[in-house]
């Protein structure tokens, strides 16, 4: 056998280092690769989780214990005069204030009374017990018969059936929301109503019914049972259109200039850097401009649909431009010189070629920027929107709520057993919309992207 | 009457004036021998433009004017006994508005009342009547003069696109002026703060105490930034420590490992957590998380609490990750194939590749990542608000209640305190400390992440 040469056995060195080390470094590559796919599906636990625990709180709050009673709008209870009559030659003010005269006699009738008389007819043991039938129905409900007669006189005298929404309380117990083994001393209800809960419920004579007036109603500190929605529902809609109508146009005329006309000087760079600034500063801060800006100086009112809007304006300008510049720039130059190629001026091959062709992209730009402010709650707290407000917006003026507002609103409630699942129900709302939103802006990239 | 009028007199006053001028337009064209030098639309356009922006200077002038006459008007008609007392005078000057437009008021109407609410009537016919009559008769004007000058020279086109140039140019302007208003108008509120508060107490101080302002400038408190931003800087590092492990090996693995189905999937669905809002952040802290550390800390005999930096760091730290990774995605796939397909010719593993050649390669572009992470974690208000207890006190536990900058800033202005004092105006100095200090993390970021990118093109 011929001597192996120097270099041969540096070879072989190398080579068993070398087959040495594989072991080691496939373990490695593996727990390498291990510790990336372990972090994806940490992040996918996360979302899960998150979705997880909001729809399990939320989606008993979809449903509400409701009382389905026969209720007699007995004529000796209710002793009002006929309903007032506009007759002419009366101002419009002097008639509404003789119909407010007659609303107010309304308000004194002994509700309390009708409710347990309706009662009364499903548990005889409730006629000589005002006390605990007052805590078994919500209290905005007494307000709703009255309202049904205000509306409508005639029914006095008649028996209806209607569904009348049980307190809050009651809603708690009948979902186990709150553990029936604690001492009577710590229950909201008293052992009767417990008792009376229960033995409707396997009646029938409770359901539990869609919650109906979580979409229907206005927030209320009253009666709990049927606060809802609505008003931080139109309030979103109106700061949203706000937002549609201001930031998007703004937005996309600004993008326009920036990115086809604006010579490249040094107020064009400072625009640039501005905007990618902006698209950074902390929402908060955008409430402090709104608090000192629109409130302390313009003086518009608190609390305004139209100050949210224009602040959530504001904040959202940023993402609409940098969205729509890439817009226009996804579109090629050689549509933009052929347009100048046949003597169309920069402005025309600007909007009657370049835009058309962006409008796709600069839409899904707009609808994720609209879908960001819909769910932004700080900058909205420090111009008050964070108010109590039991009215539904009828101007972008008026005292309002917001979706988001209106959930930070709801946690801080101190009835925690009614009020967690329905501010998980309000966020399934808002994430709602946000999903449906963000999965339009999907569909719209899909239907008109282009690969040029 | 309705607002709804002028924009339709507007409106029609515009259709009718465009077509004059394509009429014209069109007309002077046949009458001509040559071209013209614009399109028919054009020359249309131009005269409604004339026709537009005396109009609704008009307009302008109307609306800033008519409140402030109509008001002089009916204080004029207030006796001098109601007009002394504020209350009275506001509820007399309602009552004569009211009258005036045609609701009435409730109860008898006296003397001056009625005759107030009937010269604002006659001061609302005219003025309104007036408005509309010069803006149409302005606008007429305008159109008839542009409609003179139509000839084939008349260089339309370009006047009406130096038109639609000074409105793409406002529109970017508002950019700047967002800029310029966050900037004045939370400097001017802060330098009024330090004028009741020494600059250095403020910033080196090291006990939150504001006090209530009923207790007036005696009871002044004691404004420490210090233990709110110990508070919002002991945060950011557990959110860091969450966000940047998970992020970032995320972002390898789905840009080097994972095949295009499981990426396809895993992509968007870890994105949805960026698009949550921070309200919802905040409510699964309180709801889910604290409690749930709590109970874990029972378990294993640490006393943690359920609203602490720890869990709002943790759930804040969740709402980056998408931040972390889709940028260190982004910044990872930019780095040249020529690099990798050099490792991989060296014998080297993928993960060896990854760890010695691309994240090397990219670290600055990660580190401006990071750098805006940081930046937004600072920035963060709702998951702080709910979940970090609001206790403004130096401590070192991150299992104890924290407060930050921004919840600091959400109580002192949403109390009822006077928005002059010094207990309101701190929320502005804190808003301008928490301006500057994202602005600088911003700044940096850009500058590394451009940098960075101008080494492979």
């Amino acid at each position: 056998m011929a001597a192996q040469s120097a270099g041969e056995i540096e070879r072989n060195n190398t080579r068993a280092q070398v087959e040495a080390s594989i072991g080691r470094r496939r373990r490695n590559e593996a727990i390498f690769k291990g510790i990336g796919l372990g972090a994806v599906l940490i992040g996918l636990t996360f979302v899960a989780v998150l979705f997880g625990s909001i729809f399990y709180k939320g989606i008993p709050a979809f449903t509400q214990a409701t009382l389905h009673l026969p209720v007699t709008f007995d004529a000796a209870i209710i002793k009002v005069p006929d309903r007032p009559q506009q007759m002419p030659g009366v101002s419009d003010a002097d008639y509404q204030q003789e119909l407010y005269a007659w609303q107010r006699k309304l308000v004194f009738v002994n509700w309390n009374k009708i409710v347990q008389n309706a009662f009364a007819t499903v548990l005889p043991d409730a006629a000589d017990n005002a006390r605990d039938v007052g805590g078994m129905v919500a209290s905005a409900e007494k307000v709703r018969l009255r309202d049904m007669v205000a509306d409508d006189p005639s029914l006095i005298g008649t028996t209806q059936d209607v569904a009348l929404v049980a307190a809050a309380n009651i809603d708690v117990w009948l979902k186990g929301n709150i553990d029936r083994d604690l001492p009577q001393s710590m229950q909201q209800l008293s052992a009767r109503q417990q008792q009376w809960a229960d033995a409707l419920y396997d009646r029938g004579v409770i359901e539990m019914n869609f919650s109906s007036t979580l979409f229907t109603n206005v927030d209320s500190r009253s009666s709990p049972a049927t606060a809802g929605l609505l008003g931080a529902i139109v309030g979103s809609v109106m700061m949203m259109l706000v937002v549609m109508l201001f930031a998007v146009p703004v937005g996309v005329m600004a993008a326009v200039y920036l990115e086809e006309f604006a010579p490249r000087n040094w107020f064009t760079d400072l625009i640039e850097v501005n905007i990618n600034n902006l698209a950074a500063v902390p929402s908060i801060v955008f409430g402090l401009l709104g608090a000192a800006v629109f409130i302390n100086l313009f003086g518009l009112p608190l609390s305004a649909p139209l100050v949210g809007g224009l602040v959530l304006s504001l904040m959202t300008l940023p993402t609409v431009i940098i969205a729509s510049r890439a817009a226009l720039r996804a579109v090629p130059p050689s549509i933009r010189q052929a347009a100048l190629g046949v003597g169309a001026s920069p402005t025309q091959a600007m909007f009657h070629h370049t835009l058309p062709l962006a409008v796709p992209g600069m839409l899904t730009g707009a609808i994720i920027g609209v879908a960001q402010a819909l769910g932004e709650t700080a900058p909205l707290l420090l111009i008050g929107m964070n108010a109590f407000v039991a009215s539904v917006p009828s101007t972008p003026l008026d005292q309002a709520s917001a979706l988001p507002v209106q959930i930070y609103l709801w946690q801080g409630n101190e009835l925690r057993n009614f009020f967690e699942p329905r501010t998980a129900a309000a966020i399934m709302v808002l994430l709602g919309v946000m999903i449906s939103l963000n999965t339009l802006a999907i569909l719209l990239r899909h239907r008109f992207e282009r690969r040029w | 009457m309705s607002s709804f009028i002028p924009v339709a007199v507007v409106l029609i006053l515009l259709g009718i004036a465009y077509q004059w001028g394509v009429s014209t337009s069109r007309k002077v064209a046949t009458a001509s021998s040559g071209p013209m030098h614009s399109r028919f639309g054009y020359h249309g356009l131009l005269v409604a433009l004339w026709c537009l922006i005396p109009a609704a200077v008009t307009f302008i002038i109307y609306l800033v004017f008519e409140p402030i006459i109509s008001d002089a008007i009916l204080q004029s008609y207030l006796p001098p006994e109601i007009a002394a007392d504020t209350g009275e005078s506001a509820n007399a000057l309602s009552r004569m508005a009211n009258i005036a437009s045609g609701f009435g008021a409730v109860g008898e109407l006296t003397g001056y009342e009625k005759a107030g609410a009937a010269a604002l009537e006659r001061f609302h016919a005219i003025a309104w009547f007036a408005a509309i009559t010069i803006a149409a008769a302005l606008g007429a004007a305008g159109a008839a003069v542009a409609r003179k000058k139509i000839s084939p020279g008349l260089r339309a086109r370009n006047r009406v696109e130096l038109a639609i140039r000074v409105v793409l140019i406002t529109c970017s302007a508002i950019a700047v002026l967002t800029t310029v208003g966050i900037v004045l108008s939370v400097l001017s509120e802060a330098l009024r703060f330090f004028s009741y508060v020494n600059p250095m107490d403020f910033l080196f101080g090291t006990t939150w105490n504001p006090r209530f302002s009923s207790t007036g400038t005696g009871g002044q408190g004691d404004f420490g930034l210090l233990p709110l931003l110990w508070g919002t800087i002991m945060i950011t590092i557990i959110a860091m420590m969450v966000a940047v492990p998970v992020g970032l090996m995320s972002a390898i693995y789905l840009s080097e490992y994972a095949g295009p189905k499981f990426r396809f999937f895993a992509k968007p669905a870890l994105e949805i957590l960026a698009g949550i809002p921070t309200i919802v952040y905040g409510i699964f802290a309180i709801f889910t998380v604290g409690p749930l550390f709590a109970s874990v800390g029972d378990a294993i005999g640490i006393n943690i609490m359920a609203t602490s930096a720890f869990t709002a760091g943790v759930v804040m730290g969740i709402m980056i990750i998408p931040f972390v990774s889709s940028l260190s995605d982004d910044i990872i796939s930019q780095v040249p194939k020529a690099m990798r397909d050099g490792s991989y010719g060296l014998g080297a593993t993928q993960s060896e590749t990854i760890r010695k050649v691309l994240l090397p390669a990219a670290l600055p572009g990660i580190v401006g990542a990071f750098l805006l992470a940081i930046s937004r974690a600072i920035g963060e208000t709702m998951i702080v608000v709910l979940a970090a207890g609001n206790s403004p006190v130096l401590t070192g536990n991150p299992f104890e209640a924290v407060s930050t900058v921004t919840v600091t800033i959400v109580n002192q202005l949403t109390g009822d305190t006077d928005f002059a004092s010094p207990q309101s105006l701190v929320a502005f100095a804190l808003g301008l400390t928490l301006f500057i200090i994202t602005l600088i993390l911003n700044v940096m970021a850009i500058y590394i992440v451009r940098k960075y990118r101008e080494q492979y093109e």
